[in-house]
């Protein structure tokens, strides 16, 4: 009797402690003034500029109080995961970052973000953004997000000093990617590496400006709404580019992220970087000089375009505190909060209204191109494609970066497309 | 002696006294005693493996709910998909090498040993150091060095053979398209080989003096000796080794994540690609990868377990 009972006390005990871990979930919502913003803005100027955006929240919203919800790692992927689950369990936060356009689709079809036009029309945000950025914001006839910055992907950094060693003007520019590779084939033979490139994600980077700069703006657009043929002969040639590209670049490129090929021209041992404009912030961080120590252009044959992408946040269904999330988005929008986190960031303000005077030498020109070029959607930055179709795409430049197989990565890319295709 | 050993056989199964000490529900106390564990087990273990097969069968391709039953859909998809295909052949790879590689190496360190080394316990120590550190850290400084970087900008092991005027040693490591898998084995096989030593040391000295002293009387060579006595003693250590890092091996992870990264495609493997498809929301081609991953494990597990049961009961 006694091993009985003392068995049933056991077997108790477990069930108990089963239950209040199941329970324990529920306590956590709690009271109504938290505000928990989801990011994968951990460390750097990423959180330099939360930081920021943060002191204007908490001065205009002295009564709520910010929850920092980041999950660092993975170049946001981790956090991604950790999202994923919570708004599947229904326990969203407040509101959470994501890349502003097409990599919101996925989130739109599940029903898991709600519709903000109307939020825009009452908050007169409509106003404040241009209506090249809300066309790109728009999708399904509603606008979803609201964008916190503006960052440029078709970037060329390169490093004076070692333009001049080569026989190059430093503050020379090219009409077109074949140009371009005259010169690269120079510093090559110098013993220069001409261009550096990290992994997979910087490689798909750089693979996107250089469709961009031989198919143009227009057919760059129509690859992904269905317009321009993926196996076409047009995209062939650009790969072939590409291919020339890559076989100008560091051999090590695998082991390293975007930081390290950037690094590379600061210190001298590359000539080029393509790379989106946050490597001013690396720049700028090491002391270097604009249009001195180091340029940024255009990637050559993309002058005109701004190959954009944006951050931005979202408003969850079933959210946990809706006046909150209203709160953090109107700080989000206002012109102290654009200025304070893109100050921080090395990005631009995406509202124009937002005074800009006191912004760097190299954000003015982008600040300006942003005004008058043509915009196109980033492909690396999950403006233009759905996040599938970039999974797709990026193993296919993986493959290729190993295979070197350029009929081989035409292929993938046009199977890609054929699966992903907007209906 | 005949007559009294059936009655002190027969004794416990009398029905009275069983039902005496164990109050009439004998069934009842242990059932309860592992009823927890049977609940937790059924639900973490074997109901979310079957909550993983019903996901691989459903069209559920975005994070959206499922949309509809697919059937057997998701896994043609796969084994018709090429790169799932190199992902296999990578697993194929990897495993074959690392289970030679620490096995060789384990048994060669553990026999050293054996041999009465001088100094055992500090290459005891040293050989199973490696183990106590996780793959993810020590996959940080294999990342550097198997840097691939060849010539001036070498850096890890290329720079070291550089220096040592072997550059025909370098190579481009795990970024080589055929054999940049095993690559990845090296760092497994330095992590694991103290551990295989260790069950192999053990093993040697289960095997009693005197076994050995009665081989040599009876005129055993020494390698007669290993031969008919010594390795006959170590193949259950052996098949537990093969077991241990075999699976281990299969499901290889964390190491190629710290060194290639998820996205790299030479040291693709199902598990790195079961996070790909899992991060990008593919939910059902995931648990696809999943149960096929569970089954190849199985089939190495299966037929040990089986024989170890077997061989439990004829003793």
């Amino acid at each position: 009797m006694n091993a009985t009972r003392k068995a049933l006390a056991a077997g108790l005990a477990a069930l108990s402690l089963l239950a209040v871990s199941a329970c324990g979930s529920d306590s956590e919502s709690g009271s109504t003034d938290e505000v928990e913003v989801f990011t994968w803005w951990a460390e750097g100027s990423e959180k330099a500029g939360l930081d920021a955006l943060v002191k204007v929240f908490d001065e205009q919203n002295p009564d709520l109080k910010f929850v920092n919800g980041a999950v660092a790692g993975g170049a946001g992927s981790d956090a991604k995961n950790v999202l994923q689950s919570r708004l599947q369990n229904g326990e969203p936060p407040a509101t959470f970052q994501a890349h502003a356009g097409a990599e919101l689709t996925d989130y739109i079809d599940a029903g898991q973000i709600e519709d903000l036009t109307d939020l825009y029309k009452e908050k007169g945000w409509n106003k404040q953004f241009p209506e090249g950025l809300l066309d790109r914001l728009t999708q399904d006839g509603g606008i979803y997000s609201v964008p916190s910055n503006i960052h440029r992907a078709n970037m060329l950094w390169a490093n004076s000093a070692v333009l001049k060693k080569a026989g190059i003007e430093p503050n020379k520019t090219y009409d077109s990617i074949d140009a371009w590779i005259v010169d690269l084939k120079k510093i090559k033979a110098k013993g220069i590496i001409p261009l550096s490139v990290a992994t997979d994600w910087t490689q798909v980077n750089l693979l996107e400006t250089v469709l961009l700069a031989d198919l143009g703006a227009e057919a760059y657009n129509g690859l992904w709404d269905g317009k321009t043929d993926w196996a076409g002969s047009e995209v062939k040639d650009a790969l072939a580019d590409y291919s020339t590209l890559m076989s100008l670049t560091n051999t090590d490129r695998q082991g390293l992220d975007w930081p390290d090929a950037t690094q590379l021209v600061i210190d001298g041992e590359a000539a080029f970087n393509v790379m989106g404009d946050w490597a001013e912030a690396a720049f700028q961080e090491q002391n270097k000089t604009f249009n001195k120590d180091y340029t940024a252009v255009p990637v050559p044959g993309t002058d005109g375009v701004f190959d954009f992408l944006a951050d931005s946040f979202t408003k969850p269904v079933d959210g946990p505190n809706p006046k909150g999330t209203e709160a953090w988005l109107d700080t989000i929008a206002s012109d102290e909060g654009q200025v304070a986190f893109n100050k921080a960031k090395g990005s631009i303000p995406a509202s124009t209204t937002a005074d800009t005077s006191s912004f760097g030498e190299y954000q003015q020109t982008a600040i300006k191109s942003w005004g008058e070029d043509e915009i196109v959607s980033s492909l690396a930055h999950g403006a233009a494609t759905s996040v599938n179709w970039l999974t797709d795409i990026t193993s296919a430049v993986a493959k290729f970066g190993s295979n070197k197989d350029v009929a081989g990565l035409q292929e993938g890319l046009a199977e890609a497309a054929e699966d992903n295709k907007p209906e | 002696m005949s007559s009294t050993v059936p009655s002190a056989v027969k004794r416990p199964e009398k029905p009275g006294r069983r039902k005496g000490r164990l109050g009439g529900h004998g069934w009842v106390a242990p059932v309860l005693l592992i009823l927890p564990t049977i609940i937790v087990i059924g639900v973490f273990v074997y109901g979310l493996i079957g909550s993983n097969i019903n996901t691989s069968l459903q069209d559920r391709h975005n994070i959206g709910p499922s949309q509809g039953f697919a059937g057997l859909d998701n896994y043609r998809d796969l084994f018709t998909d090429d790169d799932f295909i190199y992902s296999l052949r990578n697993l194929l790879l990897y495993t074959a090498t690392f289970l030679v590689g620490t096995l060789c190496l384990g048994f060669l360190w553990a026999w050293l040993l054996e041999r009465k080394a001088r100094g055992e316990s500090l290459f005891r120590a040293i050989y199973l150091f490696p183990m106590a550190v996780s793959f993810v850290a020590s996959g940080v400084v294999w990342r550097w060095l198997l840097n691939n970087a060849e010539g001036d900008r070498a850096s890890g092991l290329n720079r070291l053979f550089g220096s040592l005027h072997l550059d025909f040693l370098q190579n481009p490591w795990w970024t080589d398209e055929r054999w940049g898998i095993l690559a990845i084995a090296v760092p497994a096989i330095w992590q694991l080989s103290g551990y295989v030593m260790a069950l192999f040391l053990a093993g040697f000295r289960g095997i009693p003096e005197e076994l050995r002293e009665a081989a040599r009387m009876d005129g055993a060579s020494e390698w007669q000796l290993y031969r008919h006595v010594i390795f006959p003693q170590l193949s259950p250590v052996a098949l537990s080794a093969i077991i241990i890092i075999g699976h281990m091996s299969l499901k290889v992870f964390d190491l190629i994540m710290a060194i290639a990264g998820q996205t790299n495609y030479t040291t693709q493997v199902p598990a790195t690609q079961m996070w790909v498809e899992f991060t990008r929301g593919d939910y059902a081609k995931s648990a696809a990868i999943g149960t096929i991953l569970l089954l190849i494990v199985a089939i190495l597990i299966v037929p040990y377990l089986v024989s170890t049961y077997r061989q439990e009961r004829r003793r």
